[in-house]
């Protein structure tokens, strides 16, 4: 066949490649917009909404996700593939990214929606409390926690709390105290297995080198960051640094074999607490070793 | 064996409903209704037929209460008699009154008779508040960190307290008490429902509520169960489901308008002296962190599930006022 007949020859439309997924995906864009304008979607009870989850919050940082801190998983396997578990990870940033980039690892790469117990303070708050409660969290209270974990769902807990997310730059990869246990004692209860989870690279974005106590205690926050560049430079100060992140998944900690009852015994619920915490330090020291360095392309 | 029942509140749309569906009971020989004003009347109002209950006007808050139960052999109270909203005409005070004072009249009548066997005592789910530090989903055990301070649901939850004493001192008598959500459906005219059926919706900036409905064809149902059979206890009484405020505006098809919380209490309490809207801070508290109950109790105890959930509740009230989400509606 020559130059000019190939040229001539008449191809049909859809068999070009980009034929077929073009209206595919104009139609799914549209149904979508529809289904969002005329309210037509599903919320479960405590208000989490999959649908703008994954269509328009998880997709906003996938790039800060896969770009920016290219966030490795290890151990996936790890994560039951069904029915409740508890994953219970180390906090760290100053802003509370870390809580996002493991939704969406645990969302996108095990598919299971991550339904995080929050600091009441989020619920106070316009727009971030229900923001928090679309994507599928709630307040850590006894019965929320075992409420989620009886209908099967993958609850996440950072014992940590504001002491592990506001703790300075120095502390970097020292678990702080882990409250009183409460996540324990419903994991317990509901009988679900413990996730341990690490997570390095957070402790980098945000290096929170200083306090503004009191403007924090004007404010009503737990705590007011002075980073290198916050607030020096200002809003540009809050582009996190492009820390690299590992997050590994543990071995699950079972306690199925323990009676419900277990769960009002402080020795019990206290022991299992330290366990966990001593897991996820040792799961700590190691992934920091194998991450290596933060910032891999600048030193 | 033939009972007397005796519901009140029967001037209002869920009162009515009841007394003629208990009116046409097989084992219920009697009901009397009873009021502070009389029923609206069938056609010009579009009031619903009470059947073969008999009317009697009562003032709840004066113990005339008391004869009607001691001349007429009660055996089963439905107490329906709560007022949501205070009336333009008569104000807080008044509806204070009639909530509380008027229960304990009638527990008082009924602590004296010798024949009621069964109390029902219809209550709201707002006793719970609305609040940030509370959990997600109230079963009827929880005890709420933020209790109500304010309007209707204090109101409710001294009524409940009324209720409880009375059960602790009539141990022979079965006592039902129902925490209804807000009531949804073509008949049903509340603040809430007035406040959907507003061309534009304001709303508190940076929260958007979940809100949980109950039929009125499933209320009225629960009602003639727990009028019928002995249940007693608490219970939530509240379609599967939640829908959030959003959800709302757009299936009503109504712009909403997101105002800062100081602006949208100014907006209320200036609407409110105008007469326009019934507004309480209790309204703000649920606009902001919204609630939801959990309905297993119930639904354990009754063998049965209510029919509409809180989705299809609010669809069959948008259909009844012809409102349509933007752009048609779904088909």
């Amino acid at each position: 066949m020559s130059v000019a007949e190939q040229e001539g020859r008449v191809i049909p439309i859809s068999a070009a490649p980009s034929y077929s997924e073009e209206p595919d995906r104009l139609a799914r864009m549209l149904a979508f917009l529809r289904r969002r304008i005329e309210g037509d979607y599903e919320v479960d009870e405590f208000g989490y909404d999959p649908e703008l989850t994954d269509k328009v919050v998880l997709e906003l940082i996938r790039p800060l996700y896969a770009e920016w801190f290219r966030v490795e998983t290890v151990e996936l396997k790890n994560v039951p593939d069904e029915g409740g578990a508890l994953v219970v990870a180390n906090h760290s940033g100053t802003l509370p990214l870390d809580a996002l980039m493991l939704q969406l690892a645990l969302h996108d790469e095990a598919g299971r929606p991550l339904r995080l117990l929050g600091a009441d303070l989020v619920y106070q708050l316009p727009v971030l409390s229900h923001l928090a409660r679309k994507t599928g969290h709630t307040l850590a209270c006894r019965e929320d926690a075992d409420r989620l974990m009886r209908k099967g769902e993958l609850v996440g807990v950072f014992p940590e709390g504001y002491k592990g997310v506001g703790k300075p730059f120095s502390e970097r990869y020292k678990l702080q105290r882990f409250g009183r246990g409460g996540f324990v004692a419903s994991a317990i209860r509901a009988g679900v297995p413990i996730v341990p989870t690490a997570i390095v690279g957070a402790e980098e974005i945000y290096p929170k080198i200083g306090d503004l106590k009191s403007l924090a205690r004007l404010l009503g926050l737990p705590y007011l960051p002075i980073t290198p560049f916050f607030p020096l430079l200002g809003p540009l100060g809050l582009v996190p640094l492009p820390s690299k992140w590992m997050i590994e998944f543990g071995e699950p900690i079972r306690t199925d074999e323990y009676d419900p009852s277990a769960a009002d015994d402080p020795m019990v619920v206290f022991n299992l607490t330290d366990h966990v915490r001593e897991v996820i330090q040792q799961m700590l020291n190691e992934l920091r070793l194998r991450r290596g360095h933060a910032f891999p392309p600048f030193l | 064996m033939t009972h007397t029942v005796l519901v009140t509140g029967v001037s209002r749309h869920i009162g009515a409903r009841v007394a003629s569906v208990l009116a046409a009971a097989p084992d219920i020989s009697r009901v009397i209704g009873v009021d502070t004003v009389p029923p609206p009347s069938l056609t010009r109002d579009g009031g619903i037929s009470l059947g073969r209950t008999e009317f009697v006007r009562v003032d709840l808050r004066s113990p005339d209460i008391a004869q009607v139960i001691a001349a007429a052999d009660i055996h089963t109270v439905v107490h329906m008699s709560l007022v949501s909203a205070p009336s333009k005409s008569a104000g807080r005070a008044v509806m204070k009154e009639h909530n509380v004072i008027g229960t304990m009249q009638l527990l008082g009548a009924c602590q004296r008779s010798a024949t009621v066997r069964r109390v029902v005592v219809r209550s709201t789910s707002a006793v719970y508040g609305s609040s940030p530090r509370d959990p997600a989903v109230f079963t009827e055990d929880l005890e709420p960190h933020d209790g109500p301070t304010h309007g209707y649901a204090k109101d409710a939850a001294e009524v409940e307290g009324y209720v409880r004493g009375f059960a602790r001192r009539r141990p022979d008598v079965t006592v039902s008490m129902l925490r209804f959500a807000n009531f949804m459906g073509p008949g049903v005219d509340s603040p809430l429902t007035r406040y959907f059926t507003q061309p534009v919706l304001p709303t508190v900036f940076g929260f958007d509520p979940r809100l949980q409905f109950v039929h009125e064809d499933d209320a009225v149902e629960v009602l003639r169960r727990m009028a019928t059979e002995d249940h007693p206890g608490t219970f939530n009484v509240a379609g599967a489901g939640v829908l959030l405020l959003s959800q709302c505006a757009r299936r009503a098809g109504r712009a909403s308008l997101p105002l800062f919380s100081p602006a949208f209490k100014a907006l209320g309490n200036a609407a409110r002296r105008l007469g326009l809207v019934e507004y309480s801070p209790e309204q703000v508290r649920l606009l902001c962190h919204g609630r939801a109950v959990d309905t297993s109790a119930l639904e354990a105890t009754l063998g049965w599930k209510p029919k509409y959930t809180t989705g299809a509740a609010f669809d069959d009230f948008l259909r009844s006022r012809g409102l349509h989400p933007f752009g048609g509606g779904r088909t």
